[in-house]
C-alpha cells in the first residue's frame, strides 16, 4: 500500500454505471516523512477521507476488495486515514 | 516476493473494516547485498514481524490471502521473518 496525501477532488459525470455515487480524489503519493514522490493518482474514497489529509492507498486489483467496490473497474481506493507514521531512528 | 527490511509502523483508526486489527508497517526493500532499493511501501504483517528485522513480502492480491475468508484490501503483505541469507 502506499501513503498519500490527499490533494483534490474529481467530478465527473458520465463514467462507467459501477462508479456512479463513488468519490473519486486526487492524491499525491510521498514517502513517511512526507516528500511527495511520484506521479499523482485518482482513488476511490471508502473511508470519508478529505482534502489535506493523509491516506492509506490500495492499488492494482486488490483495491476491489475495499468496502463497496465489489466488481467495479477501479485500481485504486482509499482504505485508511493516517493519524500517525512513526519511522525508526536508523532508517 | 521481495527481501525488505521494517523501518516504522503507521497508525490509522478510521479504516476499511477488514482492515481492523491488522498490522501496518512499513518496508524499505533491499537489494541482496542489504542496502536500500526503490521507494518504502506498507504492508499488513502476517508473521509477527517488528521494526527493524528483515523480513520477505508479496505484493498483489496475493497478500490478502492469509487473512482469508476475510478479504482484507491490501496489496503488500509480510509473509515470513527472514533469520539469515546467503548468495552463492
Amino acid at each position: 500500500m502506499l501513503l498519500a496525501k490527499i490533494v483534490g477532488t474529481v467530478v465527473a459525470t458520465r463514467k462507467d454505471p459501477r462508479l456512479v455515487s463513488s468519490k473519486l480524489l486526487i492524491a499525491r503519493p510521498m514517502d513517511p516523512r512526507g516528500k511527495p514522490e511520484g506521479g499523482y493518482l485518482v482513488a476511490v474514497d471508502t473511508v470519508d477521507a478529505g482534502v489535506g489529509e493523509t491516506v492509506l492507498i490500495v492499488s492494482g486489483s486488490s483495491a476491489r476488495m475495499a468496502s463497496g467496490l465489489k466488481d467495479c473497474p477501479v485500481d485504486a481506493a482509499v482504505v485508511g486515514i493516517i493519524d500517525n507514521v512513526e519511522l525508526s531512528e536508523t532508517s | 516476493m521481495q527481501i525488505a527490511r521494517v523501518v516504522g509502523d503507521v497508525v490509522a483508526t478510521r479504516k476499511d473494516e477488514n482492515l481492523a486489527g491488522l498490522k501496518l508497517l512499513i518496508l524499505q526493500p533491499l537489494t541482496p547485498s542489504g542496502e536500500a532499493m526503490g521507494r518504502t511501501l506498507i504492508a499488513v504483517d502476517s508473521a509477527g514481524a517488528g521494526v527493524g528485522e528483515t523480513v520477505f513480502f508479496v505484493r498483489g492480491k496475493e497478500a490478502s490471502f492469509p487473512f482469508y475468508p476475510v478479504e482484507a484490501p491490501v496489496d503488500a503483505g509480510i509473509v515470513g521473518i527472514i533469520d539469515h541469507w546467503d548468495l552463492g
